[in-house]
């Protein structure tokens, strides 16, 4: 059922005077946590930014209960907690909120590992597609041809797509989301909190710090995302792909905006060859189309 | 009770089971194999009521038992060497955030070269980390130890997590007559799980975030060295209500074989205490030297007024270890050595490193390392060399 925005509870998770940077989507993302799974979720957080927005101990700006973990170890914590949870008989959504290190990275096998196991818990990858929390060095959500401060001259590798790998793991439930569709994302983690087993949602989250740009237009960047086709929202109940509705016009390729308008108001992409640019174009077509023939 | 015979494996498993165990968590290896093995058997038989997280690597089985027994259930793991090293910085997340658990540390060589064979340097190597840790001689103390550690560990003057270390093969795979307690006895000796904090869905309680007060920070550390300290006592507590429920006692952090009239001490940790025992009976009956064993059952928290109070007046004292820091020495002789030194004690102390990697080392052998360091002592009323190498007969 479609979310509206005067529906949602009023209840604050995210409280005023965390550590956030201006324009964090981090924040913006867990204040939609907060919206979609109220008192129920308890957070499981890696090593990233998030550990550091919360702000100083023995306070909190975040109104969740956390376990703050090391970096590869979150899903299983997580998996140990729902278990818990479950022979206490207690009812609690138990959340993996990770960035795309703590994910697709060094958190990898657990998230692998838990993933296969079908363990009761819903993980959210935070992609800001770099290693923010340490100063913007590349990972495996990095795109190619941007700038970080372990790729100078910009990454030669495209981004590996952990959705479809999560897809591959025949897991109950798949989803992308944005940070610029919140009811979209709301609606997914609604819906994900009631399947049981092992849900991933992975939440692409432009960083204004890393990507270089404005920090007022993070919600503008990741809908350009959207709109240029670079980022696809779907989610798959059961392994059925069903593109979300603010990527359906986008399946129709020419009413996607040009990427260059994504890119180019990214300090990221400031020495963005016309090559990578053609390479990059091509990646987005690939991507639908493998998309497509899934959710066929 | 019961008499079965069991391995040391199956010893642990059978306590686990006793001590109503809800969340279990393991990655197999060599040799502590056989004792998630047997737990997943008893929880597929409906013996034991509990969940089995079969997880991808040991760094996880530690992440998933933290996670379970943060959430408010009593949870246990075990491993061995690689594993136990690969879980590492799970340890002292552990410790430092004061969740008790258990973990049965099968003990084995670390590589290179792969080699399954005992050596205690993979526990030694988290000595640091704020786990109690206790060597067991045999299976029935390897099942009576933990069960024991269960209470010790849910002790709110402790609240710290425990291992319970068994050589590899020597007690993990060696079937021994072990005395199982019935369940209503264990009961009584083990009260429901208590802990600092439990995690709850709509209780915004944060654990791990970044400090304000980095003073309060280093104060965290300083309370987990005071909680080990409080359970010296709490480890007695325990030792002396398990022989009144269950009839038997092992000692609380030592055990001290023939020493009352001993003027020359041997000391270790682990199973090979057990050949240490025939040694000194050796020496005494064969040679008539006063000869005693101080069996150390807890390396952390160390016995230090123990290892005082019994070497204060002794003639010399030799230090068996099967794990080395290099440069320095064995780390049950260093803490020997760091004890005597804080009281004044100058009494001669050798370190003799032996059984390192599995290599097998008889009562004979430790006897003869005796007589030698005896006789060398006697002369010169010191050890020429502190730190010897012994590599066993031919």
């Amino acid at each position: 059922m479609p979310i509206s925005i005067k529906d949602l509870p009023k209840e604050k998770y995210v409280l005023p005077g965390n550590a956030a940077c201006p324009g964090c989507p981090e924040n913006m993302g867990l204040r939609f946590v907060g919206m979609a799974l109220g008192s129920k979720a308890i957070l499981v957080v890696p090593a990233g930014c998030t550990a550091v927005i919360q702000g100083l101990a023995p306070g909190s700006g975040l109104n969740f209960p956390i376990l703050n973990v090391p970096f590869a170890s979150s899903d299983s914590v997580a998996a140990g907690l729902s278990s818990a949870k479950k022979v206490l008989g207690e009812d609690a959504t138990v959340v993996v909120w990770a960035g795309d290190g703590g994910t697709a990275d060094i958190g990898f096998a657990t998230l692998s590992g838990a993933a296969e196991r079908n363990d009761d818990i819903i993980h959210i990858c935070v992609d800001n597609e770099a290693y923010m929390n340490t100063g913007i060095q590349r990972s495996s959500q990095t795109p190619l041809g941007a700038w970080t401060t372990t790729t100078l001259s910009g990454k030669k590798e495209r981004k590996k797509d952990v959705p479809l790998i999560m897809l591959m793991h025949r897991i109950p439930y798949v989803a992308t989301a944005s940070v610029a569709y919140p009811t979209d994302f709301i609606e997914k983690l609604r819906k994900a909190s009631t399947i049981k087993g092992f849900k991933y949602i992975h939440l692409h989250a432009p960083c204004p710090v890393g990507w270089r740009f404005d920090p007022a237009l993070t919600a503008s960047i990741a809908r350009l995302a959207v709109e240029t086709g670079m980022w696809i929202l779907f989610d798959a109940e059961g392994g059925k792909v069903t593109i979300s509705p603010p990527s359906k016009p986008f399946i129709d390729k020419s009413r996607r905006k040009p990427i260059r308008e994504y890119l180019s108001i990214q300090g990221r992409f400031r020495n963005l060859t016309d090559e990578i640019l053609k390479e990059l174009e091509k990646q987005v077509d690939e991507n639908w189309s493998l998309l497509l023939k899934l959710s066929t | 009770m019961a008499l079965k015979t069991l391995t040391g494996n199956y010893a642990i498993a059978t306590a686990v089971k006793l001590a109503r165990v809800k969340v279990i968590s393991a990655y197999p290896i060599t040799p502590q194999t056989t004792i998630v093995e047997k737990l997943s058997e008893m929880i597929e038989l409906g013996e034991l009521e509990a969940d089995m997280i079969r997880v991808e690597s040991e760094h996880s089985a530690l992440a998933a038992v933290y996670g379970a027994a943060s959430g408010g259930v009593r949870s246990f793991t075990a491993t061995s060497s690689h594993g136990l090293l690969y879980m590492h910085e799970m340890l002292w997340w552990v410790a430092g955030a004061r969740i008790p658990i258990v973990m049965a540390v099968v003990s084995r060589t670390i590589g290179p070269p792969w080699n399954i064979w005992t050596d205690h340097s993979d526990v030694m190597d988290h000595r640091d980390t704020g786990w109690l840790i206790t060597f067991v001689e045999n299976n029935q103390e390897a099942l009576d130890e933990t069960i024991k550690l269960f209470r010790i560990t849910e002790d709110k003057r402790v609240y710290l997590p425990g291992i319970v270390a068994l050589d590899a093969f020597i007690l993990s795979h060696t079937t021994e007559p072990v005395d199982v307690p019935d369940q209503s006895l264990v009961d009584a000796f083990l009260p429901p799980r208590e802990q600092p904090y439990v995690f709850r869905a709509g209780n915004p309680l944060v654990l791990g975030n970044i400090p304000r007060d980095l003073k309060w920070n280093m104060r965290m550390r300083e309370d987990v060295h005071k909680a080990m300290e409080r359970a010296k006592k709490v480890i007695e507590e325990a030792d002396h209500l398990w022989e009144k429920i269950v009839g038997r006692r092992h000692g609380g952090l030592t055990e001290c074989y023939r020493c009352e009239d001993a003027k020359h001490f041997m000391i270790g940790v682990g199973a090979w205490v057990g050949d240490m025992k025939e040694a000194v009976d050796y020496l005494r009956d064969r040679f008539g030297l006063r000869v005693g064993l101080i069996k150390v059952r807890y390396f952390r928290p160390f016995p230090s007024e123990d290892i005082i109070k019994w070497l204060n007046n002794a003639a010399s004292a030799v230090v068996f270890d099967r794990s080395i820091s290099p440069s320095v020495g064995g780390p049950v002789f260093i803490e020997v050595l760091a004890s005597l030194a804080s009281a004044g004690v100058r009494t001669p102390v050798r370190g003799v490193i032996a059984g390192l990697a599995g290599v097998d080392v008889t009562h004979e052998d430790l006897a003869n390392v005796m007589l030698t360091s005896i006789s060398e002592v006697e002369e010169l009323g010191a050890f020429k060399q502190n730190v010897l190498w012994f590599y066993g007969g031919e």
